[in-house]
């Protein structure tokens, strides 16, 4: 992982200071809130319905359990006790008090992490595949490229007052678990004629226009990975709409735009800028990748392990559905679920951070990783601590087979915490998975991603959803739509609108009728959801969703 | 045609704590909406907004928010409003964990 050097250090501990004595002219009536305001943004602090709420970044997803306890340790000490973790793999606090945010800060940086960039018209924090370094099907580990964005665009001069928010996503995999294609710039490592480079998405996004990204160029060598992104988010922050908010994100510069013309504007910065970058960023490159080398694999007796699986169904339905193969055979890859159903997606209590926390250094090579679909991830693992893992997950609460299923869902925190959501999204996640659960049909349902946002900006990732919900204010009431057929992955697609919304007491049944039409129609036990999707079209589900319009129709 | 004004009540959030509080009749910020004051007429709610707004030491973001009576006084007429009265629903904290 990677260790903050001496600058790292001296940058974050000053901007505490800075933000404390900002703090403390806040209190004091010196600055206004409208002096104070844009600081605050810049250090991730937000007012909303019912506190003030702090978003710290985890720079792509990774912490260590050191960094884990200590996320812990503030949710316990300055908070309500729990922190909630987000779909761009940060961690927000929802109730913590404006003079203790210094105290938090300071403790942040004592395990090297801060809450710089993750609000405001800046580049946010780069989220990338949280199986990073532990994948089979990954070329290279995208982190130490994560890492060498994060660094050039932390307090980067020329981007601190972009058009908008500018998000970058990275995968080393052909099969995308990150989500590039829905992100202001998404990276996938590529390998030609021997050669590490990388394909350059920009002008994805979600939010209340939703776009696919579209490729910039096929083949950037690894030494431009910095200057070809810095000559893209120049260009978008010479042409992004400053007029107008709703069209100020570099996917409605791309598409207004056109891709050639903003290829070749692209093209043309990228070779005015790199003689500029003399080598001094793949120096640093060097030093960052030289911290991200594999762990030292422990070979383990897996004996004990096999007994185990053949012994215990509940023990082996969570290894066959929570446990992804490691690119080494004895190691795997362990999800754990923040998803039981009923709870709050992405929630974990205080003694649940310590708890994975201590399960990361014992078994899992002090490594973890948060994803984007708001779990927490042991990357590596041995397949022979796999039983006391999942007896101390068990413990505490952490042991939910579910993952990739139904009542795995993504929820933003909706209405329930947020100043912008039009309705509630967390209820509406916890009694989907309560309702499948009394109905013990999840694991019948198979691969099944729900993902629900409480407005149009989408943080809850809807369109991607393969049913995705979308709550709205209409008319004073909250009224939820319903979009099938999306997908994140590197089939990346925006799901479709089924036809007039549902009330908030009638979302679930909707969804539940959805998936019995599913099952009822699906031609093999082994066609997921998906699949039956595309082969059908929307007719059967909305057919099922609207009952009544079809009996018209048949009149 | 201008929409006709519907009763208000001012509300903000409080600048140390950051929970929601309204304004009453006597120059209080309660963290009860029951206690504030119900305003009828817009030429006075604009003054008692920009009221309000001149207490930055106090509170954050003051806003009208359309209130209407009830039998203990004001009360939210929209969800959004009503979920600022008494908290997230996940969780049995903020105002509903006061009381």
């Amino acid at each position: 992982m990677y260790k903050y050097n001496d600058f790292d250090e001296a940058f974050v501990r000053e901007r505490v200071s800075q933000f404390r004595a900002q703090v403390e002219r806040r209190i004091d009536g010196s600055l206004t809130e409208d002096e104070f305001k844009p600081l605050r943004l810049m250090n991730g602090l937000y007012l909303q319905l019912h506190a003030y709420m702090l978003r710290v970044a985890i720079p792509y997803g990774t912490l260590s359990s050191r960094q884990m306890r200590q996320l812990g340790m503030i949710a316990d000490r300055w908070d309500e006790g729990y922190g909630h973790f987000t779909t761009r793999q940060n961690i927000q606090y929802n109730w913590p008090k404006l003079k203790d945010i210094p105290d938090i800060l300071d403790a942040l940086a004592d395990v090297e992490m801060h809450a710089i960039q993750t609000s405001g018209n800046t580049i946010r924090n780069v989220t990338a595949d949280h199986f990073a370094g532990a994948a089979q099907d990954e070329i290279r580990d995208p982190r130490p490229y994560a890492e060498l964005l994060r660094q050039w665009s932390t307090d980067h001069p020329e981007f601190q007052f972009l058009p908008r928010k500018f998000k970058i996503a990275i995968t080393g995999a052909e099969h995308d678990r990150a989500v590039i294609k829905a992100h202001d710039i998404g990276l996938q490592i590529v390998e030609k004629d021997g050669e590490i480079g990388f394909r350059v998405l920009a002008g994805g996004g979600l939010g209340r226009t939703p776009m696919i990204g579209k490729v910039v160029r096929d083949f950037v060598p690894e030494a431009d990975l910095l200057p070809y992104c810095e000559a893209i988010v120049s260009v978008y922050n010479l042409l992004g709409r400053r007029d107008n908010k709703f069209k100020a994100r570099i996917k409605i510069t791309v598409h207004e735009t056109g891709i050639e013309e903003i290829r070749r504007l692209v093209e043309e910065r990228f070779a005015e800028i790199r003689p500029a970058f003399t080598g001094v960023d793949q120096q640093i490159l060097g030093e960052i990748q030289s911290q991200f080398a594999p762990p030292a694999f422990e070979a383990a007796d897996l004996a004990a392990y096999r007994q185990a699986y053949d012994a215990d169904p509940v023990f082996r339905a969570w290894v066959d559905t929570n446990v992804t193969p490691h690119k080494r055979d004895d190691h795997g890859i362990v999800s754990i679920s923040l998803k039981k159903p009923g709870a709050t997606p992405g929630d974990a209590t205080a003694h649940q951070m310590e708890v994975m926390a201590a399960l990361a250094e014992a078994y899992g090579y002090d490594e973890l990783r948060i994803s984007h679909e708001q779990n927490v991830i042991l990357p590596h693992v041995s397949r022979a601590d796999l039983p006391e893992i999942h007896r101390a997950l068990k413990e505490a609460d952490l042991a939910a087979a579910n993952i990739g299923l139904l009542s795995d869902i993504i929820a933003c925190p909706g209405m329930d915490y947020c100043a912008l959501a039009t309705a509630r999204s967390i209820p509406v996640a916890q009694d989907i998975a309560t309702r499948f659960e009394e109905l013990k049909l999840e694991h019948e349902i198979g691969p099944m991603k729900i993902k629900i946002s409480g407005c149009i900006n989408a943080c809850g990732h809807h369109h991607v959803g393969h049913i995705g919900i979308l709550g709205l204010d209409r008319a004073g009431v909250e009224n939820y739509q319903i979009t099938l057929g999306g997908d994140g992955t590197e089939d990346a697609t925006i799901g479709t609108r089924t036809g007039p919304g549902f009330a908030y007491d009638e979302i679930v049944p909707a969804i539940e009728r959805i998936m019995l039409k599913y099952l009822d129609i699906r031609e093999a036990e082994d066609e997921t959801f998906l699949q039956t999707y595309r082969r059908v079209g929307m007719e059967p589900f909305k057919a099922a969703l609207y009952p009544e319009k079809a009996k018209q129709d048949a009149a | 045609m201008p929409r006709a004004f519907t009763p208000k009540v001012v509300t903000a959030n409080r600048l140390l704590e950051g929970d929601s509080v309204w304004l009453t009749a006597d120059d209080r910020w309660s963290t009860t909406i029951a206690d504030a004051e119900l305003i009828e007429d817009e030429a006075v709610a604009q003054d008692r907004l920009i009221h309000a707004q001149s207490q930055p030491d106090l509170v954050v973001g003051a806003y009208l928010a359309d209130a209407k009576a009830g039998e203990n006084g004001p009360e939210p007429t929209h969800f959004r409003e009503a979920f600022r009265t008494r908290g997230p629903s996940n969780y049995a904290l903020g105002k509903q964990a006061e009381v």
